[in-house]
């Protein structure tokens, strides 16, 4: 049996056939407990473990619908619309379902109805039972009131009054019932019996479209995984050409047998439903997992989910060279995405501000289309650059003497190396943005050294506002 | 008997592929701008091949953009640096790429963790034709880059005809299989008095496989995208009013930076 801390003492929270049946029960003092049977096995109770356990077997249950939500602290919804033919009818998933929970060595309650809170309720206290469409209410009828899931007093206080069952309770008036157990209860009654039920959001977000195979021997051989994903990919393709859409953002999805998941994301840079460019995408990023896919026993089912859909024209295979190298450029930012990880491939547009270190920013090559950014003009012909080709991320204080207080330095020291500048431009004075903090302005100044390196430094604040000393720092080197 | 017929075929292929990577790739050299450098170099930069920049200083990192966005052209540039490279010698500016006179809006950056893995990127971006040119960053003595390393890189070059441009910072010159091999440091900008010339370097081509080596001075010029004999009017470095040089240097820092 297991004990947990509820209020200031030790209760029982679960417990095993044979405990009950030595009459003991769930909500019980442990002191009682142990006083009635000697020589009982307490383990503590945890609820963290407890939940990542039920985040698992819900995992686990993502074979048979996509839609599943956990019910803390010890239930599964899953939504089955449209789910249920797969297996044969709603009577024989049910009992796959138990089953196989039940092998995997769990106690497993379950049933079907057609609102959540019905469900949970027949789960409970009628475990096996299919509630027809629209009976739920029925159904529910002879259930106790325990099932009304409310608060302890109140199904005590409605056992006192004499309601056993539900059907008795929902008989009464509910004027009634509101001005002796609250509104809050007539609101849960009528959830129960109500055609909507609580709403449920689902783990994770649904796909706009989904392809799965089922294997009736799990698949284990690379060959055959291949196969299957192509043909999802080839299946998921046709639907989206009907529909004028290309895919964005997929998941794969690898069912073991054994009850893992493998989930794999991918991200395309523009719209497809090449099922050959995605199977590619998928290749490669099967081969450069940290921690290869492995499929242990076999997978039994692998799956394939659309999460992000955009319109997207025909494609038609072009002539215009100008146009395959612009695709073709896609591609290879795809694969080095999956290759390196979406952060890691950048491309940059324009900011508009003033602060150079935020003028431009470095954007993930998927993130969206680069076309529209428009960079603005080089002012002057000739013009030596005006702006280092390397910031560094954090500017870096070098110890800097100037003939003026307010004029360029004359010589620096910067990483140990000292540096005589022959000539200076400057100073060009860059105010940071008041309206969001406080930092000083500063002076830059583009230095040559006597040997031709080119280096931009600037003082942080301005001579006559700022302390004593005044501060220099290295924020760029020019070519 | 079919299993011959199968070799034979396969023989036969080889033959083709051997008589491609034998031929030099017919591709217009792509000029400088400085004659005498285009003389040396049979042209100017020979695309589809590998070219080596080690700097000496810090601005010969200009001077391998430089040569990445003349070979670039109109083309897409990735610049490939593993992470260590942002913190060392500062993360890249696009404002500054396009002062230069590059195109910020066809550069891609792929940064990686480490010199392994930008040396996959490399060789994948090598591989799309489209793709104007690449310079690829790596600083130090990394031991993934070996001779093996750097002969795929050359010959995943010359297939697809990308231009490939390292740039070696912090490093000693090592073997390679590189097509030119230049070690770069800035020279000072030859204009007027008080202001501020053209970015200029001093190039010397240690190694050339299709030439003579030799050294030149040269200023680039961002408005076309090539580079230039600098004026001659040599200018004398602008002392200014300078205070009293420090007593007690440390003896080794000289112009070197401590890399």
């Amino acid at each position: 049996m297991v004990a947990g801390r509820a209020g200031n003492a030790l209760h029982v929270q679960a417990l095993d056939a044979r405990a009950q049946r030595l009459g003991l029960y769930k909500g019980q003092p442990l002191a009682n407990a142990r006083a009635m049977v000697q020589g009982l096995t307490i383990l503590p109770a945890d609820d963290k473990e407890d939940g990542k356990l039920l985040e698992q077997i819900a995992e686990w249950c993502d074979r048979f619908t996509p839609y599943v939500a956990a019910d803390p602290p010890d239930g599964l919804i899953l939504d089955i619309t449209g789910a249920a033919h797969l297996f044969g009818g709603e009577a024989a998933m049910l009992t796959l379902v138990t089953e196989k929970i039940t092998a995997q060595g769990f106690a497993v309650q379950a049933a079907i109805a057609g609102t959540s809170s019905a469900a949970r309720a027949l789960a409970k206290f009628a475990p096996g039972h299919i509630a027809a469409p629209g009976a739920e209410a029925q159904a529910l009828a002879r259930l106790q009131v325990a099932a009304l899931n409310v608060d302890g007093k109140i199904t005590a206080a409605l056992r006192r009054a004499g309601l056993k069952t539900i059907a008795q309770v929902a008989e009464r008036q509910r004027d009634e019932l509101a001005t002796r157990f609250g509104k809050s209860f007539v609101a849960a009654l009528e959830i129960l019996l109500g055609q909507h039920g609580q709403p449920v959001s689902p783990r994770r977000p649904l796909p706009d479209l989904m392809a799965e195979q089922r294997f009736a021997e799990p698949v284990v051989a690379d060959d055959a995984i291949a196969a299957s994903l192509l043909s999802l990919a080839q299946c998921l393709s046709d639907v989206l050409e009907k529909r004028g859409l290309g895919l964005r953002r997929l998941r794969a999805s690898f069912f073991r047998a054994d009850g893992q998941v493998r989930r794999l994301a991918l991200r395309l840079g523009s719209a497809s439903r090449d099922a050959e460019r995605v199977m590619r995408l998928l290749r490669e990023k099967l081969d450069t997992l940290a921690d290869p896919l492995d499929p242990g026993f076999g997978f039994d089912v692998i799956r394939l989910e659309v999460l992000l859909t955009e319109r997207s024209e025909a494609v038609v295979t072009s002539f215009d060279s100008n146009e395959n190298a612009k695709r073709e450029i896609q591609y290879l930012a795809d694969r080095l995405c999956v290759r390196h990880g979406e952060a890691r491939v950048l491309r940059f547009v324009p900011q508009d501000t003033h602060i150079p270190e935020a003028q431009s920013a470095a954007i993930p090559a998927q993130e969206r289309d680069f076309a529209d950014a428009v960079w603005p003009p080089r002012r002057n012909k000739n013009d030596p650059p005006l702006r280092p080709l390397r910031l560094l991320e954090k500017p870096e204080e070098v110890s800097a003497i100037a003939a003026v207080p307010d004029g360029p330095p004359l010589r620096f020291r910067w990483r140990r190396a000292p540096f005589e500048v022959a000539q200076a431009e400057g100073p060009e004075r860059i105010a940071m943005e008041w309206w969001k903090n406080e930092r000083p302005t500063r002076d830059y100044f583009r230095v040559e050294t006597s040997e031709g390196q080119r280096f931009w430094l600037y003082r942080d604040g301005l001579y006559d506002q700022g302390g004593l000393v005044p501060r220099w720092y290295l924020h760029g080197i020019f070519a | 008997m079919e299993h011959n017929m199968n070799n034979c075929e396969k023989i036969e292929e080889l033959h083709h592929f051997l008589a491609r990577y034998g031929r030099t790739p017919e591709r217009p050299a792509l000029s400088l701008g400085v004659a005498e450098m285009d003389r040396a170099l049979g042209g100017g930069i020979a695309p589809g091949a590998l070219h080596e920049v080690y700097a000496q200083d810090w601005a010969a990192g200009g001077f391998a953009a430089c040569l990445a966005i003349r070979a670039a052209g109109a083309r897409p540039l990735f610049w490939v640096r593993p992470d260590y490279e942002a913190l060392e010698y500062g993360a890249l500016h696009a404002q500054g790429l396009a002062e230069l006179g590059g195109r910020p809006e066809n550069l891609f950056l792929v940064r990686t963790a480490n010199t392994a893995e930008a040396l996959a990127a490399a060789s994948d971006i090598l591989a799309c034709a489209p793709v104007g040119a690449l310079l690829l960053e790596i600083g130090g003595l990394p031991r993934a880059l070996d001779l093996v390393a750097s002969r795929k890189l050359n010959f995943a070059a010359n297939i697809s005809g990308v231009t490939a441009i390292l740039l070696r910072e912090g490093a000693e010159a090592m073997p390679s299989t590189a097509q030119t091999r230049w070690q770069v440091c800035a020279a000072p900008s030859s204009s007027g008095k008080d202001t501020w010339g053209l970015p200029s370097f001093s190039a010397e081509l240690t190694r050339n496989r299709l030439g003579p080596t030799g050294h030149w001075r040269v200023t680039w010029s961002p408005e076309d995208g090539l580079f230039r004999e600098p004026a001659h009017e040599q200018r004398a470095p602008n002392p200014g009013l300078v205070a009293a040089a420090v007593f007690n240097r440390p003896a080794e820092a000289k112009r070197r930076i401590a890399f």
